[in-house]
Order: C-alpha cells, then sequence, then structure tokens
C-alpha cells in the first residue's frame, strides 16, 4: 500500500504542478503583468513606482526563472497581496475558509443521509410507485441548475413566505441561515447519491449470498441493510470525493446567490474587481483540497475494502 | 438458473403487459423517451430558427415595458412578459435556445473527436502512450475547473470563443477513458488479428475495425455528458464569466433577473425553466439510451 500512496501522492503534485503553471503562463500571456496591479489608464504614474513593481515582480529576469521564484514563493506559503484589500492573499483566505467548510459539510451531510436510504428503498421496492417518485427525485436533482433552484427557493421560502433569511450567514452559527443555502447545495449530490446506491444495491441484492440468506429464512430488513447494504457501499463512497469537490465548485454559485462569505463568493469577487493574485490564490488552494480528497479516499478505501489491490 | 434470469429481468417484463397495457400512455411514455425527443426538437428548430420564429428582437430595449407582467398585461406586447429593459422575455428566451445548441454542437462535437481519437490511440498503442494519455486524463479530472474558468475570464474576457474553448476542455476527459476502455476488449478479438494476418494498417484496423465497436459507448457518453455541458456554460453566463450581454443565454437572463425577483419573477424564472427542461430531457434520453445501448456504463450515473 506504501507504494501506491506515494504514487498517488506524486501524480496529484505534478497535476498542481501544471494547474500552477497554467495560471502563471495565463499571468503572462496578456502583456505586463504590472497591469494587474497598476491600471492600465494611470496617467502621470511615476516609473520610479513601476521599476519597483518589475523588481517585486522579478520582470527583469527570464520568465522561466520569473516562474520558479514565484512558485517558490508559493510553497513557502506567499501568495502576495490582494490588488482590492491589499492584504495577504492568505490571511483573506484563512479568514473565509471555515464558512465555506461549514457550509459544504451540512450539504455533504444533508446529501449524504438523504440520498444514500432513498438509494437503498428505491432499490429495494424497484418497479413500485416508490421507486418511480424517488427517481423522478433524482432526475430533478440531477437536471436543475443550482443556481436557479436556490433563487426559486429564496423567491418562495425568502420573499413570499418569510420563513427563512435570504442570505448571508449571520452572527456564530445561525441554523436558519444555513436552512436554504445548505438545501439548494445539498440537492446534486443527494441525486447523485440516490442513483449509485441504487444501482449498486440492486446487483447486490441480485447475487447468489442474499438468495442464500433469504433461503435460509433471515427477515428482510437485516438481508437489505446488514448482508446488502454493507456490500453496496464502496460505489457510494468513491462518489463521496466528487461529491465534496463539487461542492467546491458548487459554493462558488452558492455563495454568490446567497451572500455568504466564504471562499465561493470571494473568487467571484475578485473576478468582478480582476483581483488576478487573490483568484490565483484561490484556485491553487482548491486544487490542494481536491488532491488531498483524493488521496484520503484511497486510504479509506484499502481500510473498508481489504480485497483492492494495489500495483 | 431460471430463477436467476426471470430476477435479472427489466422490471417491465417480469409480467408480460397484456395488449390493453400496452396502449396507455403511462406505459408508452415509460418506455419510450416521446416527451424529452419532442422538447429536444422543439429545441432545435428555436435555435436554428431563432430569426424567424421570435416574435420581437432579442436586444431592443422599450422603456414603456419594463418588467412587464406576462400574458400581455400592462398593455405589453410580450407573451411572457418583458425585462428591466422592457426587452422580450420570450424572444430572449428563443435567442439563448441558440447558445445551449452551440454548446451542443461546437465543444461537444470537439470535445467527442479529440477525446475518442486520445482514446483509440492510448487503447491501442498500449504501453508509454497508454500511460501517458491514462495519466493526463487522471490529472485532468482534478483540476478546479470552474476557477481556471473565471481566471481564464480575468485574463482574456468574458466572449463566446473563451467559452466554447473552456467547454472542450472539459468536454473531452471523459470519452478517452470508456472509448480506451473499449478498445483494450477490442483489440483482443479475432478479426483484428485476421485483419492484421492480412495486411491491413494500422489506421484502417483503427478505422474500420476497432471505431466502430465504440460508436455506441461514444453516443451513450455524449448524451450523458451533454446535459452537464450545458449546465456548465449557464453557470458561467449566470457567474459573469460566460456569454456577455446583451446577447441572450438562458444563465446571463437569470443573473440579469436576479434583483428583480420581488417584482418581476418571471425574468429570471422562465428562462431557468427552459434550462431545467432541457438539462432534463438530455438527461431522460441519455439514461434511456444507456439502457438500451450499452447497460455496463450503468455505474456512471
Amino acid at each position: 500500500m506504501g507504494p501506491f500512496v506515494a504514487r498517488r501522492v506524486i501524480l496529484g503534485i505534478i497535476a498542481l504542478l501544471i494547474a500552477m503553471l497554467i495560471v502563471f503562463s495565463l499571468s503572462r500571456v496578456k502583456g505586463d503583468p504590472r497591469y494587474f496591479f497598476i491600471g492600465e489608464d494611470s496617467v502621470g504614474l511615476d516609473p520610479a513606482v513601476w521599476e519597483e513593481w518589475g523588481r517585486r515582480l522579478n520582470l527583469d529576469k527570464p520568465v522561466p526563472i520569473q516562474f520558479a521564484l514565484w512558485m517558490g514563493d508559493i510553497l513557502t506559503g506567499d501568495f502576495g497581496d490582494s490588488v482590492t484589500t491589499q492584504r495577504r492573499v492568505l490571511a483573506v483566505i484563512r479568514e473565509k475558509a471555515p464558512n465555506t467548510i461549514q457550509l459544504g459539510i451540512v450539504a455533504w451531510l444533508m446529501g449524504t443521509m438523504v440520498g444514500v436510504p432513498l438509494g437503498v428503498f428505491s432499490a429495494t421496492n424497484r418497479g413500485k410507485t416508490l421507486d418511480y417518485i424517488f427517481r423522478g427525485f433524482a432526475l430533478f436533482g440531477q437536471s436543475v441548475p443550482i443556481f436557479w433552484l436556490a433563487l426559486v427557493m429564496i423567491f418562495v421560502f425568502a420573499v413570499n413566505l418569510g420563513w427563512l433569511p435570504s442570505g448571508t450567514k449571520g452572527e456564530g452559527i445561525a441554523i436558519r441561515n444555513f436552512v436554504l443555502p445548505a438545501v439548494a447545495l445539498a440537492w446534486f449530490p443527494a441525486a447523485s447519491y440516490l442513483r449509485i446506491t441504487r444501482t449498486a444495491m440492486l446487483e447486490i441484492l441480485d447475487s447468489e449470498f442474499i438468495k442464500f440468506a433469504r433461503a435460509k429464512g433471515v427477515a428482510q430488513t437485516p438481508v437489505r441493510w446488514k448482508h446488502a447494504f454493507r456490500n453496496a457501499i464502496i460505489p457510494p463512497l468513491t462518489l463521496s470525493v466528487f461529491v465534496l469537490f463539487g461542492l467546491l465548485n458548487g459554493t462558488i454559485i452558492i455563495e454568490t446567490v446567497f451572500a455568504w462569505p466564504g471562499l465561493g463568493r470571494l473568487a467571484i469577487d475578485a473576478l468582478w474587481a480582476t483581483d488576478y493574485p487573490l483568484l490565483a490564490g484561490l484556485t491553487i488552494i482548491y486544487g490542494v483540497a481536491f488532491v488531498v480528497m483524493i488521496l484520503s479516499l484511497d486510504i479509506v478505501y484499502a481500510l473498508l475494502d481489504p480485497r483492492i489491490k494495489y500495483n | 438458473m431460471n430463477v436467476q434470469q426471470t430476477s435479472t429481468a427489466s422490471p417491465t417484463a417480469q409480467t408480460a403487459p397484456t395488449p390493453q397495457q400496452r396502449l396507455t400512455l403511462w406505459y408508452i411514455l415509460r418506455r419510450w423517451p416521446i416527451l424529452p425527443v419532442l422538447l429536444l426538437g422543439l429545441l432545435v428548430t428555436l435555435g436554428l430558427g431563432a430569426d424567424w420564429i421570435a416574435p420581437n428582437d432579442p436586444i431592443d430595449q422599450s422603456l414603456p415595458d419594463r418588467n412587464a407582467r406576462p400574458l400581455f398585461q400592462d398593455d405589453s406586447p410580450y407573451l411572457l412578459g418583458g425585462d428591466h429593459v422592457g426587452r422580450d422575455v420570450l424572444s430572449r428566451v428563443i435567442h439563448g435556445a441558440r447558445v445551449s445548441l452551440s454548446v451542443m454542437a461546437v465543444a461537444l462535437s470537439a470535445g467527442m473527436l479529440i477525446g475518442t481519437g486520445l482514446g483509440l490511440l492510448a487503447g491501442y498503442a498500449g504501453g508509454l502512450v497508454d500511460e501517458v494519455i491514462t495519466r493526463i486524463v487522471d490529472i485532468w479530472m482534478g483540476f478546479p475547473f470552474l476557477l481556471l474558468a473565471l481566471v481564464a475570464a480575468i485574463i482574456f474576457g468574458a466572449s463566446f470563443s473563451t467559452i466554447m474553448v473552456l467547454m472542450i476542455l472539459v468536454a473531452w476527459v471523459s470519452f478517452v477513458r470508456n472509448v480506451r476502455a473499449d478498445v483494450l476488449v477490442l483489440k483482443e478479438s479475432n478479426f483484428v488479428a485476421f485483419a492484421k494476418i492480412s495486411g491491413a494498417s494500422t489506421t484502417r484496423i483503427l478505422a474500420r475495425h476497432i471505431f466502430p465497436g465504440t460508436i455506441g459507448t461514444i453516443t451513450v457518453i455524449a448524451s450523458l455528458s451533454v446535459g452537464n455541458l450545458i449546465l456548465y456554460e449557464a453557470t458561467l453566463s449566470f457567474l459573469g464569466a460566460g456569454i456577455p450581454a446583451p446577447t441572450p443565454s438562458w444563465g446571463n437572463m437569470v443573473a440579469e433577473g436576479r434583483d428583480y425577483l420581488q417584482t418581476a419573477w418571471w425574468t429570471s424564472v422562465i428562462p431557468g425553466t427552459a434550462l431545467f427542461l432541457t438539462v432534463m430531457s438530455l438527461n431522460f434520453f441519455g439514461d434511456w439510451l444507456r439502457d438500451r445501448l450499452d447497460p455496463r456504463l450503468r455505474q456512471l450515473g
């Protein structure tokens, strides 16, 4: 297992390097990167300031060296200053990250706890009305644009009924403020979990050892939950990583709609303010998050299913 | 043996339908994707014929008809109401279908070409080529694309071509994996061996003997991924990194209508519904196609 994990780590690092290379080249593709920091229309700029920025960005050196120096800064945690706030990028990210992580975890738990059981029920009621209802729910969840779902939810529950706040996080951990964003964010994962669990369960329920358990006289509930479900858990588990990664993207959308003070909203604000260093930093942090997730999945796999071979 | 056969059969086959059952609407709708295909036909018609079908110009503003309610209320000439600058929501939705259609036409077909090509190459060549291509695909899946798209939007500015390039970058990966898996099986088959013995060139073997065997997979993957691609484009447009105003796309229409939710819900709900129905039809159709052509791919859903 050791070499296997090492291999995944190396692949992950290569992925990150490529992401960084792309982010770096994009910043050099369109002329002088100084324009990210100094408006193109600034009149009467002191040439000394211009030179100073050139030195700060190592523009006097060849491009490969620039990249190496830039990467060195990133690796030591120096992502530069955000253009709009004039603060350290990493400090801004650190400040906003907890809000996104909280929202993501709530939505993830919600999606798992709704999607997986519904998938099991859908499989055990195959072909019946309940199955069709749940599958309809899954099709809806996988097809609805979440930014639109979020807007409709605001329209119904916040604007018309006035039950829940339409946005922002509120003070501390205010549960009322979590409901709408988390439900909107959890809808798609719940649908994916439902479908994948249903498929896995149907396959397992059809196998010999389930028939044997039934023939032996084991009751319906233990057959479904003890014999079948425990063996059908790998596909939804694999999905978890992609769900979490999808949530990283989802929070960008949901935080924009609900004015949630997290990383996603920060990214969109950076886009509107053309705050390049901030957006670049966010992209790299998200890349790191994904590599870590994939890696932890591999380890969980090995713990759950010793049959998985590593080569 | 007998027991297994009945239990693996599809639920509709468990009890043979009587002739009367076959004729009920529910049975037909469940069995054939009639509604999705009708909706998709409508989408293609609207997208291609937008200039002739749309009752009004999608860009023309008309201040008296600002936020005019639907169904010609407020003396407006608009069936589905007007938006915040008095443009016809219906005409904009019809023209917005074009964007979704171009995603299908440009991004999906380019992605399909690149992905299939690389999949054939990786599967057939094997060795180092296979290793490199597979690793690139692995790495590709781990990219934070939505954020990279935002970065690209800052650098190149949001435009139609930027969006299409981004969509192609997202579209190709799933084809490589699945086509490669097919090729690995096909290249061991007897007919490929015979083709080699009879002196066929590698290109000919790939084009005439192996590629036809992957068409089913390609069709299924295309139909399953197109819905997501359309959603992705709409999301980018919604976030302001996609199709720039005033060109109507469903994503940017929802974004513009967002601020008028209280006073004019139709400006965002109607394009959103169009988007939702389109993606749902595509997903439904994709599921149906997969079950028909290649049930093996079921776990993708």
